[in-house]
């Protein structure tokens, strides 16, 4: 009996189930816009636009941003 | 049950994002930081007019902890994207197992948000670009990028769509044609930005851009093997509980 079961899982290799659509859109769309803030405050904030004034988050991020391939000053 | 999946992929992606991150600062540190200071010293000896006014954060702090807090952050935030980007691939993208689409979807990442535009707004050393024109070079550089990356989504679900009619390989040629041929025609389009001076050493320039590709490759080849070994051992776990304590010659 518990051989029977076992041998699905030791033959073939399991293929993940799929993630329903419902589940992931909402994780997606808030966590996705706070994660591309993040991006937008590391790649371009006192670059071409500012919302903190100052240069600050320009300068102290100054090398990553170059590092990265964000356009810099 | 599904929701709580995601949630823990979220957070597992941003924590392999972190630990990617980590060895990206490493070679950053290594390879580019070193090109990062000649640069500034070439600015300094070829532009008096530049006028250096106090500087707000030293250098040696940029080039420590500043880099940490922008490779870090970049690792973190691509790592939580790459998750959620998993939850919707995988299953759906073909017949890979967890820890095979993770790293596929790194790498196609890797061409999508960082390569496919690099080739036509390749990173750029400090000295190098001309401040007037940040706002445009900073809209072309995000337009490239997030045409990239919806062309590669197209041609995902273009491949997936021909497969039942030429076949897995075929489909994914032409897939990949039509990717590259619609990115080839944005590379001619869009202008070209050339504002490196005369004078700048070509050596360095190509030793920084070469640097910036490897922190890139190193980040996204770190995070689909971090986060694929996360999200395997999630989504299926080796059944060392289920058989029973007493038979462990049985397997």
């Amino acid at each position: 009996m518990a051989q029977h079961v076992a041998q699905p899982t030791a033959t073939t290799p399991t293929l993940p189930a799929k993630l329903p659509l419902s589940a992931v859109v909402p994780w997606a769309a808030f966590f996705g816009i706070l994660m591309l803030v993040l991006l937008y405050f590391v790649g371009a904030e006192q670059g071409a636009t500012s919302l903190v004034s100052g240069a600050g988050v320009h300068e102290w991020v100054h090398d990553a941003r170059h590092l990265l391939g964000f356009p810099c000053h | 049950m599904n929701s709580a999946t995601v949630r823990n992929l979220l957070v597992r992606g941003m924590l392999a994002g972190l630990g990617a991150g980590l060895l990206a600062l490493v070679v950053a540190y290594f390879l580019g930081e070193p090109g990062v200071d000649s640069a500034i010293g070439f600015e300094e000896a070829h532009a008096p007019a530049h006028e250096h006014e106090v500087e707000l954060v030293s250098r040696s702090l940029q080039s420590t902890a500043g880099l940490a807090t922008g490779v870090l952050v970049y690792g973190i935030a691509f790592g939580g994207i790459a998750a959620l980007a998993f939850c919707f691939a995988l299953g759906r993208v073909g017949r890979f197992s967890a820890r095979a689409t993770a790293l596929l979807l790194s790498g196609a990442a890797l061409l999508a948000v960082y390569v496919v535009p690099f080739l036509k707004y390749p990173a750029n050393p400090p000295s190098v670009g001309d401040p007037d024109t940040i706002g445009k070079r900073t809209s072309l550089y995000f337009l490239m990028m997030v045409l990239s990356v919806l062309l590669a989504i197209a041609a995902t679900i273009l491949g997936k769509r021909l497969a039942p009619r030429l076949g897995t390989w075929y489909a994914t040629v032409v897939a990949l044609a039509a990717f590259a041929v619609v990115i080839g025609l944005a590379y001619a389009f869009l202008p070209v930005i050339n504002e490196v001076p005369a004078d700048f050493p070509a050596t360095l320039l190509w030793r920084f851009r070469l640097s910036a590709l490897a922190i890139q490759a190193t980040l996204w080849g770190g995070l689909g093997l971090i986060f694929g070994e996360l999200a395997e051992r999630l989504l299926n776990p080796k059944p060392a509980a289920v058989p029973a304590a007493g038979v462990p010659a049985a397997n």
